[in-house]
C-alpha cells in the first residue's frame, strides 16, 4: 500500500547477472567490445591479411593517392603499401599496448595487495615511490629512457608500465585497507585461511572490477603515448606502428596529408572505445546497485489517511489569524523508470501567527519532507505533486522560483537540523549572516554588521565581535545553531520552520536553545513550525501539534487536549516513548493497527530520502 | 616548510637516481659522440676527457657541485651551456603550458559548472566532449589544428615562435594554435571534475539553508559552491600542469616551437646526457613548485588548513 507498487519478483532473471552479461546489453558497452574484438582480431591475424608485403618499397607508388595500382589506401613515402602496413603495425602498436598493461598491472597490483595487507616498512616505502613516480612528467621520462635504453617500442612501454602501476596501486591498495578492516576477513583468519588464499578469495573478489575498468583507461593512455613517442620519430623507425605511420604522414604533410589519416584513425577509434567501455562498466556496476529499470512506469498511488482524529480548540490556543495553511499537500520523489515516489499523501496543515505548532512523528513520517515542500527547498528529484499551500493569503505552489525566493528569508526562514553542516565552512560566519541582510533588504555592508552583532548578542553569543569574524570550525555545535537561528530571524520573517532544531545538540545545551525559540517566537509573534520526534519537545515549547505517521497526519489539535486524550494508537506510543524513555524514540514503532497497512510494503518515505531497495 | 624541504629532497633523489640510469652506460658514451670510425684509443681519450672513467659517486659529487652553483655543464655536441640552452628554451615551453593551463581552468569553470547546474543537454554535451577529449590523444588535436587553421585557412603560423618581447601580436599568433591543442585534453578532464565537485558541493545542507535566506542560487553557485568546489578544482589542474610538460613534447614538435620539448627530442635522439641531465632536474624543480604554490592557493580557500 505504498506508492511505489512492489516490483515482480526476481524469479526470472538471475540476482546478479555477470559484468559481462550486462554490457552486452549497454549499447555503448557491446560497440565498443564489437570494435576492440575486431582490433584484437587485426593484431592476431593482420600479417596474412596484408595484400602486399608491408616492407616492400616502390619507387612508383611513392606517395600514391589511395586507389592507385591497386593500393587501396596508396603508398607512403618508401612507397610502400599503406593498407598493408596500417594492418601490420596493428600488431605491433596493440602488443606493446599490452606490455605496459601488463607491467602495470603486475607490478601495481602486486605492490598494492601487500602494501596494503601487510603495511608495515613496505607500505611506507612503496607508497613514497608511488607519489615519486607520480610526481614525474611521463613523457620526459620515457625520454630519458630512450636516451639509455634505445629506441625499442617494447621497452619503452615497459618503462611506461612502470610509470603507470601507481594508478593500480593505490586502486588496490584502498580497497584492501578498507576490506582488511571487514569482519569477514578476520573471520577467515579465525578459521585458519592461509593469507594467500584469503586474499585470492576475498580481497581479489573486491577490486577485480574496478582494476578491470582502470585496465581500458590504461591500455588508452599507453597506446597514446606510444604512438606519441613513435610520432617524433623517437621509436624503432624499422618496425612499422600507428606512430611511425603518423610520423611518415607528418613528414609529408603539404604533399599527401591523407597518409596521416589511417593511422589517426585507428588510434582515435581505438582509444575512444577503450574509455567508452571503461565508462559504460562504470556506469553497469554503479547501476547494478540500485535497482534496475522498469518500462512501464506507474503512476503515482496517493493513499490519503481516512479520518484524522481532530481535537477543538480550547481557551490556551492563540488566536491570531492564519498564517499558513496547508491542504492535501501531496510531496513525491520521480523515480529512475519515470514513476513517483510519493512520501507526503496529502495532507492539512495550519499555522497562525502567534503560534509554535508541532509537527511530530519518527524518521520516515514525512514531516521534513512536509517542511522543505513549503518552503520550496525540496531536494533534487522532489517537487510538490499536488494540494496548495497558502502564505499570508498567497498560493505558492505553481509560482516562481525567483517569486517564491523573494518571501525565503524574509517572510519565512528555516532553521536546519544539523548546525555544522548547514554553515559555509569557507566563509566567516559574519559574512554568512550579513551577506543576506544586504542582498534581501539591501542593508550597506556596515548596516548589516551592526545588525549581525546585535544578533549574535540576542541569541546568547558571549562574545558577538569574536564569533562575528569566527570560521564555523571554531565555533561549537551548540554556538553554532545559534547563529543559524540570529540568520533565520534576521530579516523579521513571520513565520519560522524549525527542522529538530536540538537533535543533534547536547543535552544541557537542548533547553536553552529551546527556550532561545521560545522567546523570539513570543517577542517577534511570529508562527513557529516545529518538526520534531520528541513529545518532550512539543510539551515544553507548542501550543498545537499535528501527529504524522506515514506520510499522513493521523491526530491534531491543542496540545492540553492531545496529552490528556489522544485517541489514535500512533499517539499514544508516541507517549509512551517518551513516558519510557525521556530520549529519542528512533526505533519503529509499528506495532499499533494504524501501522499495519504499512506492513510488507516496500519502503517507507525516509525523512533523508534513503534509497529504497525494490 | 615541510612540503618545502620534502620538494627539496625529491629533486636531489630524482636527480641521483637519473644521473646513475643515464652515466651508467659509461664506455659507450664516448663512442656515440665520436661515431662507429673512431679509433679505440681517441675513444678512451674522450672517455677520459669527460671524466666518465672515474667512479659513478665522484662524477655525481662533482656535478651535484656545480649544479648547485647553476652550472650544469655543456652539450657533448653542440658545447652550449646547458643551462643557457635551457634559459633560452624555458620561455616558450612556459608560455603554451601556462597559456594552456589558465585557458582551460576558465573554460572549464565555465562549462563544469554550466553542466553542474543547468543539467539536460548541456550536461549531456559536457560529458560526450570530455570522454572524446580524454579519448582523443592530444597530438592528433593538434595536427588536425595545423591542417584546418595553418594550412587550409592560413590564418596562424603553423610553425615558428616569436618571442613576446620581440612582437605582441606575433608571439600571440605563434603560441595560439599550441594553446589550443594543449588546452582540450585539459578542458575535457578538467571539466568532469569541475562539474562532480560543483554537484557535490550542491547537495550540501548550507547550499539549502543559504537558499532559505533567499539568496539567489547564481549568487550561491558564484560565490558559495564555487569557492569549496575550489580545492578539487585546484589539485586536479596541478595534475594537468605537470601533465603538459610532457605533452608540450609532441606539441612543440608538431609546431616547430623551439621549447624545451624539442630539446628533449633532439637530446635524447642524440644522447646527449647532460642536456636530458638539465631537463630531468629542470622539470622536478617546476613539478615542485607548482606542487608548494597548489598547496599555499589551498591553504588560501581553506580557512581550517590556513589556521593549522
Amino acid at each position: 500500500m505504498t506508492s511505489t507498487p512492489v516490483s515482480p519478483a526476481p524469479a526470472t532473471t538471475p540476482a546478479k547477472v555477470s559484468l559481462t552479461g550486462r554490457l552486452l546489453r549497454n549499447p555503448t558497452g557491446l560497440v565498443s567490445l564489437v570494435i576492440l574484438l575486431l582490433v584484437v582480431l587485426v593484431a592476431l591475424f593482420g600479417s596474412f591479411l596484408a595484400p602486399k608485403d608491408p616492407d616492400a618499397a616502390s619507387l612508383s607508388t611513392i606517395l600514391a593517392p589511395p586507389g592507385t595500382d591497386g593500393l587501396l589506401l596508396g603508398g607512403d613515402s618508401a612507397g610502400r603499401d599503406v593498407l598493408s602496413r596500417l594492418l601490420v603495425s596493428t600488431q605491433i602498436s596493440v602488443a606493446a599496448g599490452f606490455v605496459a598493461l601488463i607491467v602495470a598491472l603486475v607490478l601495481g597490483t602486486a605492490g598494492g595487495l601487500v602494501a596494503g595487507y601487510r603495511g608495515g616498512w613496505f607500505d611506507t616505502v612503496s607508497s613514497w615511490l608511488t607519489s615519486l613516480l607520480m610526481a614525474l612528467p611521463g613523457m620526459i621520462v620515457l625520454l630519458a629512457a630512450r636516451a639509455v635504453l634505445g629506441p625499442s617500442v617494447f621497452t619503452s612501454m615497459a618503462i611506461f608500465g612502470v610509470l603507470m602501476a601507481p594508478a593500480y596501486y593505490r586502486l588496490v591498495y584502498a580497497s584492501v585497507t578498507s576490506v582488511r578492516a571487514e569482519l569477514y576477513v578476520d573471520a577467515a583468519k579465525v578459521s585458519g585461511l592461509s593469507d594467500p588464499r584469503i586474499v585470492a578469495r576475498h580481497i581479489l573478489r573486491v577490486v577485480r572490477a574496478p582494476v578491470i575498468i582502470q585496465s581500458a583507461i590504461i591500455m588508452g593512455i599507453a597506446l597514446a603515448i606510444q604512438s606519441g613517442l613513435e610520432f617524433l620519430g623517437l621509436g624503432d623507425t624499422e618496425t612499422p606502428t600507428w606512430g611511425s605511420m603518423l610520423n611518415d604522414g607528418f613528414a609529408n604533410i603539404y604533399k599527401e596529408p591523407i597518409l596521416m589519416l589511417w593511422p589517426s584513425l585507428a588510434i582515435a577509434i581505438t582509444c575512444t572505445a577503450l574509455v567508452l567501455l571503461a565508462n559504460a562498466m562504470r556506469d553497469e556496476l554503479e547501476q547494478s546497485r540500485k535497482p534496475r529499470r522498469r518500462r512501464n512506469a506507474p503512476a503515482a498511488v496517493v493513499e490519503r489517511a481516512d479520518t484524522v482524529a481532530t481535537h477543538p480548540d480550547d481557551a490556551h490556543s492563540p488566536r491570531g489569524e492564519t498564517l499558513l495553511s496547508v491542504r492535501d499537500l501531496v510531496v513525491g520523489y520521480a523515480q529512475r523508470d519515470g514513476s513517483t515516489k510519493v512520501v507526503v499523501h496529502g495532507i492539512d496543515l495550519d499555522v497562525r501567527r502567534g503560534e509554535v505548532h508541532g509537527l511530530i512523528g519518527e524518521s520516515g513520517s514525512g514531516k521534513t519532507q512536509t517542511a522543505f515542500g513549503v518552503l520550496g527547498l525540496l531536494p533534487a528529484g522532489g517537487r510538490v505533486v499536488g494540494g496548495s499551500i497558502v502564505f499570508d493569503g498567497t498560493e505558492l505552489t505553481g509560482l516562481k522560483e525567483s517569486e517564491v525566493r523573494k518571501l525565503r528569508g524574509v517572510r519565512m526562514a528555516y532553521i536546519p537540523q544539523e548546525p555544522m553542516s548547514n554553515l559555509d565552512p569557507s566563509f566567516t560566519i559574519g559574512y554568512q549572516l550579513t551577506e543576506p541582510m544586504r542582498v534581501t533588504k539591501g542593508m550597506s555592508k556596515a548596516e548589516a554588521k551592526e545588525k549581525a552583532l546585535a544578533l549574535l548578542a540576542r541569541v546568547g553569543i558571549p562574545d558577538p565581535e569574536r564569533t562575528y569574524k569566527a570560521y564555523p570550525h571554531e565555533v561549537s555545535g551548540g554556538m553554532a545553531q545559534r547563529v543559524l537561528i540570529a540568520g533565520a530571524v534576521s530579516c523579521e520573517p513571520d513565520l519560522l520552520i524549525a527542522d529538530e532544531p536540538t537533535t543533534a545538540l547536547d543535552v544541557t545545551v537542548q533547553a536553552e536553545v529551546l527556550d532561545l525559540l521560545r522567546d523570539l517566537q513570543a517577542e517577534r509573534d511570529m508562527g513557529l513550525l516545529m518538526v520534531t520526534h520528541n513529545f518532550g519537545v512539543v510539551a515544553d515549547l507548542c501550543d498545537r501539534v499535528s501527529v504524522m505517521q506515514h506520510g499522513r497526519i493521523v491526530e491534531t489539535g491543542p496540545v492540553r487536549g492531545i496529552f490528556t486524550d489522544p485517541r489514535h494508537e500512533y499517539t499514544r506510543a508516541l507517549l509512551e516513548a517518551v513516558v519510557l524513555e525521556d530520549g529519542d524514540p528512533r526505533g519503529e514503532l509499528g506495532a499499533t493497527p494504524a501501522a499495519a497497512p504499512a506492513a510488507g510494503t516496500t519502503g517507507d518515505a525516509t525523512d533523508d530520502n534513503e534509497e529504497v531497495h525494490a | 616548510m615541510r612540503r618545502l624541504v620534502s620538494g627539496v629532497v625529491l629533486v636531489f633523489v630524482i636527480s641521483a637516481v637519473a644521473f646513475s640510469l643515464l652515466y651508467v652506460s659509461g664506455g659507450d658514451i664516448a663512442r656515440r659522440i665520436l661515431g662507429v670510425n673512431a679509433t679505440q684509443a681517441t675513444v678512451a681519450q674522450k672517455t677520459h676527457e669527460l671524466g666518465l672513467d672515474r667512479s659513478l659517486f665522484s662524477q655525481y659529487t662533482d656535478w651535484l657541485g656545480s649544479a648547485l652553483s647553476g652550472d650544469f655543464g655543456r652539450s657533448w655536441f653542440s658545447g652550449q651551456l646547458v643551462s643557457e640552452s635551457l634559459g633560452q628554451r624555458l620561455p616558450v615551453t612556459l608560455s603554451i603550458v601556462v597559456g594552456a593551463t589558465l585557458l582551460a581552468a576558465i573554460v572549464s569553470v565555465v562549462i563544469g559548472v554550466l553542466a553542474a547546474v543547468r543539467g539536460g543537454w548541456v550536461d549531456r554535451v559536457v560529458q560526450v566532449i570530455s570522454v572524446l577529449g580524454f579519448a582523443v590523444p592530444g597530438f592528433l588535436v593538434a595536427l588536425a589544428l595545423v591542417l584546418f587553421f595553418a594550412i587550409d585557412l592560413g590564418w596562424f603560423r603553423a610553425t615558428g615562435y616569436i618571442a613576446f618581447a620581440d612582437s605582441a601580436s606575433g608571439w600571440l599568433q605563434s603560441v595560439t594554435l599550441p594553446v589550443l591543442a594543449l588546452s582540450l585534453a585539459v578542458i575535457a578532464s578538467v571539466a568532469a571534475q569541475i562539474r562532480g565537485a560543483v554537484i557535490d558541493a550542491l547537495a550540501r545542507d548550507y547550499v539549502r539553508t543559504l537558499r532559505s535566506r533567499g539568496l539567489p542560487t547564481g549568487r550561491i553557485v558564484v560565490r558559495h559552491v564555487l569557492r569549496n568546489a575550489g580545492g578539487p578544482a585546484l589539485a586536479v589542474l596541478a595534475v594537468q600542469f605537470v601533465g603538459l610538460l610532457g605533452g608540450a613534447v609532441i606539441v612543440e614538435q608538431v609546431f616547430a616551437l623551439p621549447g624545451i620539448g624539442q630539446l628533449a627530442v633532439s637530446a635524447t635522439s642524440q644522447g646527449d646526457i647532460p642536456v636530458v641531465m638539465g631537463l630531468v632536474i629542470v622539470t622536478a624543480v617546476i613539478v615542485v613548485v607548482t606542487n608548494l604554490v597548489i598547496d599555499l592557493a589551498q591553504a588560501y580557500l581553506n580557512p581550517k588548513v590556513r589556521l593549522s
